[in-house]
Parts: structure tokens; sequence; C-alpha cells
């Protein structure tokens, strides 16, 4: 597989309601942020464009058709559109770039999810005649799994707390981070209990927000003449939708994407984790064999702010831009999707 | 930016009452609830699947292997809704649990009625609640609770033997939605009687409804421009069907028109003429209907009609000038 | 460069409007299934999956890709949702060729699906938000006004429209698996059939079907010990632009001028009409046959309708250039598998597997499927030849 440069990423922050700002008024500054950084003019200017969202967030069909309204897509591009996190969305244009049709490519994700109850949302991405039906969140999968999890030992509530406590103090330094601030594990375990046993913080908030991201071949970043971080490898899997199948102490499938884009082969500076609970944190640090100088969600991750459908790029993009500021050699990316991780996909990029 | 944005924000129920085919498997399982029996299904290493599975979650394979399990069973976790939500199960305090049943190798997922969260915990025996009127649906397990609570038996006797081969499966959900920005603009514009459109800053095209970008350039339109009431038919269709939820009755005439000093078409009625004699290139106008109605919607304008104004050449409406004819 | 990569089995279901007799999971497995049994392998040889589908408002399961992890075999394999409107079920099919054509895996499985009958086409397809600015009249009531203007410019005689609706009907009653089995219909019932979004009649659109497709793809290795005939993909191509701008050029878009330019150019075609034996293209309404015939470079502009008049399009009247002979979108349309049965009919031509409606030695054929406000495109030419 040949090396891909990323060369740009961009990302709003992260608002709990973005008000009255519609699909296109959310890509469209990431957008011009990242042509910014590249010094390209529009999307006409890559030779690929894909992009992830989700219809059912704020409930309309074709969220991404109006997305195409931002790219200046006139003359026709080449663009493709995965209803999923935009993480795939990279992945799909790696393919792209890997093939050679593609020396270039522009990712984008959005999701405004203040408009609907989420959790609620996202109980119908479950079994249509199992699960759905009884409109059981992804909350409650997530409490059910972090329990499991301390009944055995695996975990502590302090662990848990720990995991929040890190992330609200890096987020201080993330200017499009939701939730920030120094708070102790004392301070957070003394809170109630929301869904036990979760705390309400062990929950990552509801965002809404976009992110970009523009890669491409080496030779094409060398031309451009812009810092980059190159991918080295990236794979992603799947495991059953049977949760009673499921060991759900820990992610099987993110170890198989790990072990196929070769987590294993160097050390880890840098990894940003997309665990949307507090103890999947662990469970993905585990599955990724991290050591403990691995500084791991520097951005605070997904628990100071959680964009769906751009999240899981966003965390590729958090690790390339520090890679390229000399804040590690080697960094680790995840993505996922799906009740209790049941989807996961992971990059390992490093420094040029 | 000329006006400064108004929120709008309405709520609305995106929702469907699905006719679900359940096909054989599922369907065994759900004629089962209706009969107040529990089946799991063999997987392909002779494990007891619950709830039946029609693959095979290792091997892939079909599976088509029934067995009996108990409407009893264990705990193996669970999580406490302190606050239910509106579409959950409970409108109290419940639990969510895996629960395996007896003769079951995996757990399934159900809901606890319990007293609180002291009640709950991982180990204990639970056992179905049955609902008094089952329909062949998950739901006909009213829950799960402890398996010392007395439960009266008190069911209506099931009349249907036909096995369950379909499911209707209501899935509602409200949002709150909200304009956007260039949305939000022309609609509180239009709501004061008046059509404004905004320029793209680059190619100086006149965009009505504006979306928020010009979709060619890729850049925001904010320079607002005032159009007027007349338009051109760029296109249009006899409908004979009726839109659902619209009370217009066909055939009635939806048309492609753009505006004067617009380059681009929306569709909207076109009505006080003969469906017949309408033509692409001809001249018309909003009819607006009383000031009193008017909210923020392009409703506003009830119809459009012909004005007596001499047909527009064809190959001039799809190229008005720029910025405006 | 890009690997090569063939079709080396393919399956479908039966098109009906509402599949009662399965599940979702049950459908897609359907498809799934055949394709493996096509190709003589089982779900172990499959390395990844590739799943397409139409908004998810169908069927109101979000992301289904996770319910049918194992439907489709995929527990710890990757798997990939596509969605770009009508136009998914190509889509899906180039995406899943570059899992291959990358070189990045050996081969994989790719399913497009629609379970239509789950609920309403054209609530799911347009379900009203606040504030929406257009008038919804359905897909038709959006296309009709794009078809007079096609007519007016193109002086087509009124019945063209009809001729398609009739050929592409006689073509899908030499094929088991079409929806619509109409083998004794006429010009005349068309004609009289209900008027819908004049100048659209009952008869001149699609139906709404239950359906999917499935095709495994493999690498130049694999195919070649392939039990089956491999088609070669010799051209995949998408193209993009948005639904309005103003000067946008609506009957004859450039989305698709520009796709159909890049994939002949791939696939050495200069000439479609002599150089490709067939076409599966997307006519969801009678009169887009001759509009794409312009736009894919069949006909020139205005000249559509002649070559559909002539019989040019028709496998029963022997013309050179037979479209749609599955019958096409007009006589099955489960909207996410739509694309991608025109992706695997073409595959079927050039393997000679066509059955009662294969065209007699095609060894070149074109797949095309569009969508949105027919902006968005995606094609493919495969070959029974490796170059």
């Amino acid at each position: 597989m040949r090396d891909v440069a990323i060369v740009a990423f961009a990302q709003s922050d992260c608002v709990r309601d973005a008000g009255a700002r519609n699909e296109v008024e959310l890509i469209m500054p990431v957008l011009q942020e990242v042509y910014k950084q590249t010094g390209i003019n529009s999307a006409q200017d890559v030779d690929f464009t894909c992009s992830g969202s989700c219809d059912y967030q704020q409930g309309a069909a074709f969220a991404f058709v109006a997305g195409v309204d931002a790219l200046g897509a006139v003359p026709p591009i080449k663009e493709s559109h995965v209803e999923m996190d935009a993480a795939w969305a990279l992945y799909e244009s790696w393919l792209k770039i890997q093939m050679g049709q593609a020396e270039s490519a522009l990712i984008y994700g959005f999701g405004k999810s203040s408009p609907g109850e989420l959790p609620i949302v996202l109980s119908q991405q479950l079994d249509p005649y199992y699960l759905a039906p009884l409109w059981v969140d992804t909350i409650a999968f997530a409490a059910m799994q972090a329990r499991v999890m301390l009944e055995q030992g695996l975990i502590t509530e302090a662990e848990m707390a720990e995991v929040v406590a890190r992330s609200r103090k890096n987020a201080a330094n993330n200017p499009h981070a939701q939730l920030k601030g120094d708070v102790s594990v004392d301070e957070l375990l003394a809170e109630p209990e929301y869904e036990s046993p979760l705390r309400r913080h062990d929950c990552c908030p509801i965002s809404d927000g976009a992110c970009a991201m523009i890669i491409c071949t080496v030779e094409k970043a060398k031309e451009w003449g812009k810092p980059y971080a190159v991918i080295k490898g990236i794979d992603h899997r799947i495991e059953t939708h049977h949760i009673g199948s499921r060991d759900l102490t820990q992610s099987i499938s993110t170890k198989q994407a790990a072990e196929a884009a070769g987590v294993a082969q160097g050390p880890v500076d840098i990894a940003e984790l997309y665990a949307p609970f507090s103890h999947q944190e662990i469970i993905l640090r585990r599955a990724l064999n991290l050591s403990d100088d691995t500084k791991v969600n520097p951005s605070g991750g997904v628990l100071a702010g959680n964009v769906m459908m751009a999240s899981g790029l966003s965390r590729i993009g958090e690790v390339a831009m520090r890679l390229i500021n000399g804040e590690g050699k080697r960094g680790v990316a995840h993505a996922t999707s799906g009740p209790c991780l049941q989807q996961n996909l992971v990059t390992v990029l490093e420094a040029q | 930016m000329s006006s400064s944005a108004e929120i709008l924000s309405q709520a609305f129920t995106l929702g469907y009452t699905y006719t679900r085919s359940t096909g054989p498997i599922v369907g065994q399982f759900l004629t089962a609830l209706r009969d107040r029996k529990m089946v799991g299904i063999k997987g392909s290493d002779g494990k007891v699947l619950m709830p039946p599975v029609e693959f095979d979650p290792v091997s892939a394979q079909a599976l088509s292997d029934f067995v009996d399990v108990a409407d009893c069973g264990v705990v193996q976790t669970w999580s406490w809704v302190s606050e239910p939500r509106k579409a959950h199960p409970s409108d109290k305090p419940f639990a969510w649990a895996l629960i395996k049943l007896d003769g079951a190798d995996t757990p399934m997922l159900h809901w606890v009625d319990a007293d609180d969260a002291a009640q709950m915990s991982t180990g204990m025996r639970v056992k179905a609640r049955w609902a008094e009127k089952t329909q062949g649906l998950i739901s006909d397990i009213n829950g799960f609770v402890p398996e010392a609570t007395a439960l009266s038996e008190d069911y209506q006797a099931n009349e249907a033997e036909e096995p369950i081969t379909g499911i209707d499966s209501p899935s509602y959900l409200t949002y709150n939605f909200t304009a956007g920005g260039a949305t939000a603009r022309y609609l509180a514009e239009l709501k004061k009687g008046k059509l404004v459109g905004q320029r793209c800053p680059s190619c100086e095209n006149v965009y009505i409804p504006p979306r928020g970008s010009c979709a060619a350039c890729g850049v925001a339109t904010t320079d607002e421009v005032e159009l007027t009431n007349k338009a051109t038919v760029e296109s249009f269709t006899i409908v004979y069907i009726p839109i659902p939820n619209n009370p217009i009755k066909p055939p009635y005439v939806i048309a492609n028109l753009v505006l004067d000093g617009a380059n681009i078409s929306f569709l909207h009625l076109l009505s006080e003429c003969k469906n017949e004699d309408v033509r692409i290139g001809m001249r018309v106008e909003a009819v607006w209907k009383p000031e009193e109605e008017w909210g923020y919607a392009m409703e506003n304008i009830q119809y459009f009609k012909p004005i007596d104004e001499p047909d527009v050449p064809v190959e001039e409406i799809g190229k008005l000038k720029k910025g405006g004819r | 460069m890009a690997q090569l990569a063939a079709v080396v089995g393919v399956g479908q279901t039966k098109y009906k409007t509402k599949r009662g007799d399965v599940s979702i999971a049950g459908l897609v497995r359907e498809a799934a299934q055949n394709a493996l049994n096509d190709a003589q392998l089982t779900w172990d040889d499959i390395d990844a999956v590739i799943l397409g589908k139409a908004p998810d408002m169908f069927e109101g399961v979000i992301m289904p890709e996770l319910y049918l992890t194992d439907a489709l075999g995929c527990n710890g394999k990757p798997m990939l949702r596509v969605h770009t409107a009508g136009s998914v079920g190509g889509s899906t099919a180039i995406v899943a060729a570059s899992y291959v054509q990358s070189g990045v895996f050996k081969r994989i499985l790719t399913v497009s699906f629609e379970k239509q009958s789950e609920s309403n086409a054209m609530w799911a397809l347009s379900n009203p938000q606040p504030f929406s600015p257009h008038l919804n009249a359905g897909a038709g009531g959006y296309f009709a006004p794009i078809i007079r203007e096609y007519m007016r410019r193109s002086n087509a005689p009124y019945d063209a429209g009809i001729k398609v609706a009739v050929k592409d009907r006689l073509h899908g009653a030499k094929n088991p698996l079409a929806h619509l089995q109409l083998p004794e219909i006429t010009m005349k019932e068309v004609e009289d059939s209900p008027m819908l979004w004049e100048p659209l009649r009952f008869l001149e659109a699609c139906p709404s079907s239950d359906g999917a497709c499935a095709m495994v793809i493999a690498n130049e290795d694999l195919a070649e010990q392939s039990p089956g005939k491999p088609a070669w993909i010799r051209g995949a191509a998408m193209r993009s632009e948005p639904t309005m701008y103003a000067g946008r050029e609506q009957v004859n878009p450039q989305a698709g001028r520009d796709c159909a330019k890049d994939v002949y150019k791939q696939a050495g075609i200069d000439n479609p009409r002599k150089d490709l034996d067939c076409a599966e293209v997307y006519v969801p309404f009678s009169w887009y046959e001759p509009m794409w015939l312009e736009n894919l470079g069949f006909a020139e502009d205005g000249k559509g309708w002649e070559l559909t008049m002539s019989g040019a399009t028709s496998l029963l009247e022997g013309g050179d250039i037979p479209w749609n002979c599955s019958g096409g979108v007009l006589s099955s349309n489960p909207i996410g598998a739509s694309g991608m049965i025109r992706f695997a009919e073409a595959a079927q031509q050039v393997r000679g597997e066509a059955g009662d409606h294969q065209v007699d030695g095609a060894k070149t054929a074109l797949g095309h499927a569009y969508g949105g406000g027919a902006q968005f495109y995606s094609m493919w030419v495969v070959s029974s030849e490796k170059h």
C-alpha cells in the first residue's frame, strides 16, 4: 500500500444546538478552511470528494444532497457518500488513491443532532423486530456493558471517572470542545448515577457541527508544499449484531482492525479514540494494546464533544494535526459505529 | 447582510407505521410469543440463541432448528433508567436487562419492572410478565418481573391461529426543526409579502428561494435582492394524482417558474386558466393570500395566474441575464 | 494503476410489490446467497461486504448494515454502506470494485436492496419538513416538466415514451425475475392508461418493488480461476452536480455527459452505439430512454427518439443496440437496488448468462444509474474480454 498524506483538517466547534444553520451553512466554513490550508480554491481542485452523514439525525431524507450545494460542483465532480461516519468516507477515498484513480480527495462529515432525541433516534438502528420496537436506546446498551465490566472487576468506577477528568482537562486546550474544565475524580464520583451504573458525565454530549479533511499522494503533498502526516495503515471491521453473542468486555472488531492496520508495528505516541462512553475508552485502549506512554485523547475526545458522523473523521484529523505539529511521531485514530462499539475503524499515522 | 436572522423553529414528526414481513424464523418466534411461549434457535455450534436469529453470527449459516425455552431466567447485566423517556415501555423507572432464559445459551434484551434499582442485581431470577392481550410482537412480553412476583394470569384467549408473517411497527420520531439562516431570512421577508432572493457574490446569479449557497460556486450568498411578483413559465406538468395531505384537487398545474430578476426556477401552482392553455414561455404573476393569513411559508402565494404580456421566447427563459434581467 | 477486477457471481431476488415471505435480512440474504452460489463460493471466501441502499426511511431501519451484518456473513470483516440517492446501486458496485482494484482485497461481496413495501415510496422520498420551500408532487412532478421541455426541443412524437414503455415490458416478460410481467402489453394500453403527471402516463412510470441484487467481485487471479465466465470491469465512473443552480441544463445534464465520456475513455469506446453490444440504463420514466440516448452519446442531441422509434433499442425487434433487455427500471424498481441491477444485468449479458433476454454474442455492455434531481451518475463498462 502506498502512503497517503493528510494535508489539511478543519472542524467546527462542537455546539449543543447549531440553531439556524442548515447543512450547507455548517459545511461551508470547514471546507473553506481546508481549501485555505491546502492553498486550493474549491472541490474542483481535488480528484474525488466523499462525505458521511445520516438522514435521521435531522429527520430528512437526502441530507447529503443539500451538502453538494456547498461544494461548487460545477462543472460536475467525482463524488460519493456513505451513510456512516465520515471516517469511512476517508476509507473510500483512500481506496481511490490506492487504485490510482485519484491523487487527492476532499472528505467531510456533518451532523445536526439537536433537532431530534438522539438516543431514541439511534434505537431505530437496532434489529427491527426484536429491539427497535422496544425503543432501547444507546445509553442503555452502554450502561449494561459498563456493568459487566465493573462486576467482572475489569474496570472500576474511579477508572471511569479518571477518563472523564482527563477528557475535561485535555479539552481545556481544545477551542472546539463543548465540555471542558478541571474536575477531580472525587467530584465526579460524588455525582448521582444517571442511567446506572453510568453517570451523566460518563456519556458523551450531543453536538452539532462538521469537519473536513484533504488527503493526497505524498507526491501531491510535496507539489502543494504543505506539511503533512501520512496514513500508514487503515482498516475497519464489524461484528455480530446479536448482542447476546458478543463478549461485551472487549472490542474484537477493534483488535482485528488494529492488527490489519499495523498498530503494533511501532510505539504509539498519540491516540484519539472514539469512545462515546468513559468505560469504552478503557475497552479500546486494551483492544489497541496501548501502553501507558501513549497520550490518549489529547483533544478531550468525544466525551468533550461528539458530532455524530463527523467525530470519527475528527479523531483522525486530530492525530494528523498533532503529528504535523510535532507532538509525536506515530499515532493511532479510531472511529466507531453501532451499539457497544459494533463497528470500528483504525488508522495508523506517522509524522514526516 | 441586510437583515438580522430570525430563528424559525417548528416541531414535526417523522413517522410511519411500517408493515414488516417477518420471514419464517422471526415469524415463528413472534407466533410463539402470541401463545405466551418462548422459543430459541440452535446455532451452528449447537448453542441455543435467543431471540432466534435467522443466520448464525459465526458461521453465517441459515438456522432453522427451534428449541423450547423457559419464560424465566437470570439477569446477566442491567441498567437502571431513572428518567424514562416518552418512547420507553414504562413510564416509571425501570431496568433494561440482558436475560438468559433457562434453556438458552445467550441472553436476550428486554426490560424489568422493579420497584427500584436496589431490587435489581446481576444473577437475580426474573420471569416474563405476559401482556393481557398478545399480538405476536416483542412487546407481548410486558417486561420481566422478579421471579417471586405474583402475577394474575387473567389472559385474554387467543383466537388467531394463523402463524405470524407480518407485523405493524409504528416508528414516530419527533424533531424540532430549525430553518437554515438563508431560509429564515427568506421566509421572514415572505411573511411581509416580499419575495427576496440572494445574489452570488461570485457569479452574480440570483437565487430564490435562497439555499445558503450558490450551488455552482460553493460560496455563501448574502446580498439580498427584492424581486417582483412576475414570472415566466419555464416548464410545467399537469398533475392528475393527489398530493398526500394536500387539499388541492387534481388535475392541477405545477410549473417551474423563473421570477423576473432571478436565475433559477422554483415549483408552484398555476391557476385561473385552462390547463390546456398553459405553455412554456407564458407570463404569470403571484396571487397572494389575504395578508392576515401570511406566515413563514411559500403558501402565502396561493398560486400564480397568467397575465396579459407577450410570451418570453423560449431560448431566453433558461438564459436570463446575470444579476437579473 | 488500478488492478483488474471482474464480476464472478451475480444474484438477484424475484422482484415483487411486496416480498411478504421474507424479513429484510431474508431478502438481502437471498440475493447474496444466489451470488455466492453463482460463483460457487462460500461465506468464508468473501473478504469484505459493501452495502448500498436509498434512504433509510423506506424501511425505518437506520444504518441497516449494523443489523444486516449476520445475514451477510460479515462478522469480523469490513462492511461499508453507500448512499448516493437513486444512483446508489451503481455507486455501491463501483465502491465495491475499488476494494479489489486497489489491491487491498481479493474478493468481495456487494449487495443493494430496498424493501419498499415496508412503507410508502412517496412518503419515504418526500416526507415534508417545516419551512420546506418546495411544493412536492412526487418524483413524477419533478421530472415531468423536464420531459416536457425535452419533447419541445426535440419535436419528438408524443408516442416515443409509449414505445419505450411497451418495449421494456416486453423485455421484462423475457426475464422471470422482473416485477411486471406484461407479455401482452400494447401501445394502445399504455396510451389509455391514466395520466399521472402530464405528459407521463401510469404505464410510462416504474413500479414500486421489493428486491435485492448482489455481486461477487474478484481480482484477476481469482477471476481467472472462477468456474463461470467473468465480466471484466473495463471502466467505472461517477459524477455529481448540484440539484439546482443558475443555468443548469436539466434535460441533458452535464454530469451524465461527463460521466459517460470518462467511462468510455477508460474502456476504449469511441462510438457507444457501435462499440457496445447492449446497455442497461436507469429509465424510471419512459421518456428517459430517448433523453439518455442523447446524454450518453448513442444519438445526436434531439435525435434520441429516432433511435427508440426505429426499434434500435429493442431486443425483440432485432435492434443493433438493445437497451434494458432485462425489462429495466420500468419493469422492476426496488430503488436502492435498481442501479446495481443495471450493473449486474450488464455483467450477465457479457457472461452469456442473461437467459431468455440474452443479446447474442454480447461482449461489451454498459451499466448506468442516476439519482437525485438527475444529478448523481454512476456507470460501468463490463466486457467478456480482459483488455
